[in-house]
Formats: structure tokens, sequence, C-alpha cells
């Protein structure tokens, strides 16, 4: 799966979460919680919608590392990598 | 233009009693605390002062017997004012109004009028609970021999008193209590008024708002809100309670072709349902939808304030009866 | 025989919109079954009817707007005492139902009465038909009931929550109280809890501060009701109102009930289903009324300490703000610690600052104690 794929999965359960927000027009390098105004509930539930589309366990000690949109694409690239 | 000046309904009865007993030394003033307390709803306040324990008197608490002492003191002469604290404690003297005062002219051969006027409390909204808040006057207005009133205008308690002083039976005076404190104005000069006929208080097309007393300021607040949407009501004050003004009443009918009937008593047998059976007895083909009425729930007054607002008519359930009756 | 009446959703509601009924005249009904949606300027909400029986009849057409608090939606009876009506439907031959100003005018006119369709309730025909049909009307028709929104608007739900906090600011005299409390052991339990667990059983921070409050109201108990009519109504299971922001704007507290009875994993499952259904508009009625206090957490954004207006007639309302590390002194020593800065603001005719702090006490102890929870 390539990163693009990746940040599809990612955006799928972003429009389920925060609908009416432009993803295309997203800075990827921003904080993404505070580029879509979404609490840890929303955030939750993000990080569980990916576990159940990619199959990629995350640990509550890695949280830290998600902040922006490259970041939680990296993660997950480099996790499915490890899977492989 | 006339001048006027800012008042309250209390401070308006007050004048109209001070008027009355400057007017007419056979005018005095008799009831539970009118004197040394100033009234217990403050409405004589000042008047022991201003013309002495002989002509404002305090009574026994027994309705019954001063009740009886005015309708004496009335057929000797005399122009007693009779106050009684509520409706619901005028229900001692009911024996003394009915089978006394209302009848007298009648037992007597046309030979005795008896002068008298009784003035009480009557109404809720003042969290004062089941003994002391009830509508009753309905039950009055069915008695004849006497005239029933209800002044809910500044206009009306001024000047309702002398004219029921002057007219030779008797007159009961209902003083919704929660209006008590109500603001307002009134002319610098009062005018006289009349005490029988209804009054159109604010014009309309669409439907007739007929009430009185407390009902009548939360029909004029229910026509006020109706005008936003487009409904335009007619609300009549009916003031005197017996006789009827039939005229009125059904004049306003045959314009509107539905009537909305505002009434705080209990909905059975009660004064709305004779308005509502006159409509049909007269007016009965001027009838575009049927008759309603907006009643106080068939209970004992609540105590608790939001249950004796649920028993009471309230704005909301009038301005939902007329759209109702409005817009199918 | 009851009525089922337009259900009072909270301090700020006067009036709602039957959108839709679950149930049938004739239908068995039991106490806690949904069986009807109100929209009002919050949302929309399933209502439950708390009555066991039969529906005999519906009073209320649904997309009826503006219907005021109280009124009678339905009447419900006990089983058993069903009256069995004609039914309407079946007899078409009855009379033609027609106004008597509308049958008087239609002679006037000529006009046939027979051949026409009535615009009022139940389809009698009124007097504007009939001049309608002469052409004759003089009165100009009557505006047409505007088309219901479903959505309730940002601006609707603004204006509400305004109403109940000028209300509560003007009504309540407020104080307040603020403490810091330790977290590291709370933490340190969520993380080894949050460690064993699949990420879809993992704990929000949170629960441990809303148990800790549930905790704490059962040794002041003073906290947990309602200010009605001059006097405490104390309640005996601990309803939490819990915050929930709405994407479009405008929140809702719904209640999170009987907390005090739920384990850590029940509430976090009951936590994580309410702010779902808050989200998509599914909170059953009595969510919005039964809540004792309300809990606002808003340190996700960053907030170090939230000074709350009360949730009228509620009597407290707990603000969390962000866990932050900060330089910690005890027994001497200074340490780094995380620390959860939490406020109270309550309502000083129902308690005073004493009872405030003892609540702040207690529950700053049973966050210390993270396991027992």
């Amino acid at each position: 799966m390539n990163t693009d794929e990746i940040k599809q999965q990612i955006f799928n359960g972003l429009i389920d979460i925060a609908p009416e927000v432009e993803l295309d027009e997203l800075d990827p390098n921003e904080n993404l919680r505070e580029e879509l105004d979404i609490d840890s509930y929303d955030f939750l539930s993000l990080l569980i919608g990916l576990n159940e589309s990619l199959g990629v366990e995350i640990p509550e000690t890695d949280y830290e590392k998600l902040v922006s949109l490259t970041d939680l694409v990296a993660y997950l690239a480099a996790k499915l990598d490890e899977s492989r | 233009m006339t001048e006027t000046r800012k008042t309250t309904y209390r401070e308006a009865l007050n004048e109209g009693l001070r008027e009355a007993l400057q007017q007419d030394e056979r005018v005095f003033l008799m009831g539970e605390d009118v004197g040394h307390y100033g009234g217990c709803f403050a409405v004589s306040k000042g008047l022991l002062e201003e013309f002495g324990p002989e002509r404002i008197r305090d009574t026994p608490l027994s309705e019954s017997t001063f009740t009886g002492a005015g309708i004496g003191a009335a057929l000797g002469g005399m122009r007693p004012i009779v106050e009684i604290m509520t409706v619901n404690f005028s229900l001692l003297a009911l024996d003394q109004i009915m089978n006394n005062a209302a009848t007298y002219l009648h037992m007597s051969g046309g030979l005795f009028n008896v002068p008298l006027v009784i003035r009480m409390a009557t109404g809720g909204g003042k969290q004062l609970a089941a003994q002391h808040s009830h509508s009753l006057e309905g039950w009055y207005a069915h008695i004849p021999g006497i005239k029933v009133l209800c002044p809910a205008t500044m206009e009306d308690a001024r000047g309702m008193l002398w004219p029921a002083l002057l007219d030779p039976d008797p007159v009961l005076i209902f003083e919704p209590a929660v209006l008590y404190p109500m603001e307002g104005t009134l002319p610098e000069k009062p005018t006289p008024v009349a005490i029988e006929g209804a009054k159109v208080l604010h014009q309309g097309k669409d439907l007739s708002l007929i009430s009185y007393g407390s009902s009548l300021h939360k029909s004029l607040a229910a026509a006020e809100q109706l005008a936003g949407e487009g409904i335009a009501a007619e609300v009549i004050d009916l003031r005197c309670l017996r006789p009827l003004d039939d005229t009125t009443i059904i004049g306003s009918v045959s314009k509107t072709h539905r009537a909305l009937i505002v009434d705080e008593g209990w909905r059975s047998g009660s004064l709305s349902a004779e308005i509502s059976a006159r409509i049909m007895e007269q007016a009965f083909y001027q009838l575009d939808a049927p008759v309603e009425r907006v009643c106080s729930a068939e209970v004992p007054m609540p105590y608790a304030k939001h249950l004796e607002e649920a028993a009471l008519p309230q704005v909301e359930t009038i301005v939902a009866t007329a759209r109702r009756m409005l817009n199918g | 025989m009851a009525d089922f009446c337009m259900p009072s959703l909270g301090a700020d509601m006067t009036s709602g919109l039957l959108v839709a009924w679950r149930v049938e005249a004739g239908d068995k009904v039991e106490h806690g079954q949904i069986i009807a949606e109100i929209e009002t300027a919050k949302g929309l909400f399933e209502v439950e009817v708390f009555e066991d029986g039969v529906v005999e009849q519906l009073l209320i057409e649904p997309g009826e707007d503006q219907i005021p608090v109280g009124t009678p939606l339905a009447k419900i009876v006990a089983d058993g005492d069903v009256v069995t009506k004609p039914d309407a439907a079946a007899e078409p031959e009855g009379r033609q139902k027609v106004s008597p100003v509308a049958r008087r005018r239609a002679a006037e006119l000529g006009v046939d009465l027979t051949q026409l369709k009535g615009s009022g309730a139940d389809g009698v025909i009124q007097l504007a038909d009939v001049e309608a049909v002469a052409g004759a009307a003089e009165s100009p028709a009557k505006a047409a009931p505007t088309a219901r929104k479903i959505t309730p608007s940002a601006e609707g739900m603004r204006q509400a929550i305004a109403a109940a906090m000028s209300r509560s600011n003007s009504e309540i005299p407020h104080y307040y109280l603020a403490t810091e409390i330790d977290m590291s052991r709370a933490q340190q339990f969520l993380a080894e809890q949050n460690k064993q667990r699949s990420i879809k059983e993992r704990l929000l921070p949170v629960v441990l501060p809303l148990k800790a409050v549930a905790v704490a109201l059962q040794k002041v108990p003073q906290l947990n009701g309602y200010y009605v009519d001059g006097q405490l109504q104390q309640r005996e299971q601990v309803n939490i109102g819990f915050t929930v922001s709405l994407r479009n704007g405008g929140l809702l507290t719904p209640a999170l009930q009987g907390v005090e009875q739920m384990s850590i994993d029940q509430l976090m499952a009951a936590l994580n289903d309410l702010i779902g259904r808050t989200r998509a508009g599914k909170l059953r009625g009595s969510e919005l009324t039964s809540a004792g206090i309300t809990v606002t957490s808003l340190g996700d954004l960053g907030v170090q300490s939230v000074f709350g207006v009360i949730y009228p007639p509620q009597v407290a309302l707990i603000g969390l703000g962000k866990i932050v590390e900060r330089a910690w002194a005890e027994n001497g020593a200074l340490s780094a610690r995380p620390v959860l800065s939490a406020t109270l603001a309550a309502d000083h005719r129902a308690s005073d600052g004493l009872l405030g702090a003892k609540f702040l006490d207690a529950f700053g102890r049973a966050l210390q104690q993270p396991e027992a929870l």
C-alpha cells in the first residue's frame, strides 16, 4: 500500500468525523487535531477506524508521535512495512 | 391631548375609594384588616388616617356577619363598601349575598333596594394555593338581582366604584389579585366609566378573543404574538360579567366568524360555557369553526409555581389554540 | 388513563416540533419505550413514554411546530380499558362537514357544496373555500404553513443556550473553587490499562475524573440535584451531564446515567455510546433532563482551567482543564508531575464553599486511588 492509499484511508475516517472540512486543503504538516477541531474521542475513533481498515496496532504510547497528517501517514507506512 | 400620569392598579383602586368617601358622607368601608393594616392587599392604605375609624372599619373574621351588616346599613340608607379578602372566603357570606342582598327587592315587593357594593380579590398567579386562588366570579354571574364587575384596566379600577355605589342594587366588584402591582397610566383628570357593556380593546378580523380580568392581559399578549404570524385577533374585555354584553360579543363574532373564550374559571359550568352557548344561540350561522375555550385546569389551584402556571390559562396556550382554529 | 405530553427537555425549552410517531393508535407501549421523535432548538430527540398501556389516540399530527411544553400529544390507557371507536375512514357516507357560515354563504351565492373540498381541519369546508369558488373571496388567503427544517439551526441552538445561560447568570449566585490534582497515579494506571487493551477497548483519560466525580458526589450528595422553588431536591442516582460540543456549533449536555454503579469499562462504553449518539442526533429525551450535575472538559483544547456557568436547575458544574506537567512539591522533595486543574462552579443557594471544598477534596483523593474507581 503506497502513501496515497494510506492517506485515502485516513481521509475516509475523517469524513465521518469532520464531514464539513475540505480535506484536500488540509496542511499536511500542521497539527491535525487542531486543524480539524477534533477532540480525544474523535481522535480515538479515527485510530479505531484505521486499526480496522489497515490492521495496524497503535499503542497508546505512540499517540504523541501522531501530530500531523504527514506523521500519521509515515507512521502507518512504517508499521505496514514491518508487518509485511 | 390629555395629560397622563403613571400609577398602579392598586393605587387606582385606592383613588376610587378616596373619591367615593369624599363625595358622599354615607359611604363607608368595612372588612377584615381594611383599617389599621391598610387592607390585606394594601388597597385601603392611608384611608383610616384620612377618614377615621367611623368610616374605615376593621371587622371580626366573620364574612357572613359583616356582609349582613353591610346589607342592613344599605337598607338603612347608607352606601356601604364591604371588602372580602378573597372570593374563596366570600362563600361564607354567600347566604347573605344570594338570599338577602340579591333577593330583598323581590321579597319586599319592590319596596327595598340594597345599594351595597362588595369588593373582593379573585384568581390565581400569586402562589396563594387552593384556598385563596380560585376564580369563582362565574358563580356569582349566575345570580339574578346583582351586577358583577371585573375591572381589568386602570380606567376601570379607578372608575367603576363610584357608579357602582350609585346603582340602587347590589354590585360585586372582583379585583384579580395578580393585577394589583400592574403599572399603567391614567388621564390626569379621571373620566367617568360605565358599569355595563364590554369593550373591544384590540381590533381584528380573523378571530375574537373574549376575556376579562387577568386573562384579558394574556389575551392581549397573545393577540400581539398572533399579529406577528399574520393572524389578526380581536380582543374583547367583558368588564361586566352580569349582565353580559351580547351585542358586543355577537357583533365581533359575526365579523371574525371564530370565537376563543379565555376564562380563568374551571371549564365545567363556567362563564365561558355561558358565553359559548350564547354565541351558539345567536350567531350559529356566523361560525366558521367551533367555539373554543382556554380555561384553568379542573384541579384545586396548586401552590408550586410551575404547577400553578400549568393550571392557569397562559399566552402560549391561547396562541396555540388560535393558530389551530385558523390553520386547521 | 394518562396523557402523553410534550416533554420539557431542559430549562431552555418552551415548545417543540413533533417530527414523527414511532407508534400508532392501538399499539401497546411500556415504560421506557421510545414512542416519538421531537425536535427542539437543540436538535432531534427520541422521547420515551413512562406509562404501561395502549395508545388510544394520537392527538397531534407529525409536523406540527411550536407545541408548548405540557400539551397532550397522545392518550395512553391501561391495557384492557381500550375503547374501540368506529374507524373514521370507514364512514365516507357521513354528512359532509361544512361550517355554519360557509353553508349559509354557499346558499346565498348558489355554490354547490358537494363539488367542494374543504381546507379546514378534517376537511371542513369553510367560508374562504366557498368564497374562493364563487370568485367573491374578499379575505386574502391565509399564508400556507411554512416548510419545516429538520436540522436545528446553529442560530436556534445559540439562542436556546443564550436563554438558559442568561437565566443561570441572573438567577444563580455562583461561587467558584479551584484545585490542582496530582494525576501521576491516575495516568500511570491508565497507561498500564491501555497497554493491555486493544485499541477499541482503550480508555479515554476523562473516564477517571468522571468516575471520581461520582465517588465524590456520594460523599457530598448536596451538589447532586436540582434547586427548584427555593429548595434543593437531592438526587440519589448520580447522573452526570457531560458537555459534548457539536461540529455545527453549539453543545449538548446529555446525562451518563447511574455512574455510581458503573465499572470503569462500563463507563467508557456508556461514554462512547453517548458521544456517538449525541453527534448523530439520536439522544433520548430523558438523557437531556436527568443530569444532576454537569462536567465540562476542555483540556483537549489546551485550556488550563474552566469556570463554568451552571445549567439550571442543577446546582453545580465541574470544569476540567488540560493535564500539564508541573513542578510539584511533596514530602519536602520537588518533582515533575502531571497536574489537572479542576474547578467547581456551585449554586450558593444550595451549598456553601465549605461543602464545595469537601467535594473537590474527595474528588482529588479518589483520583489518587485509580484502581479503586
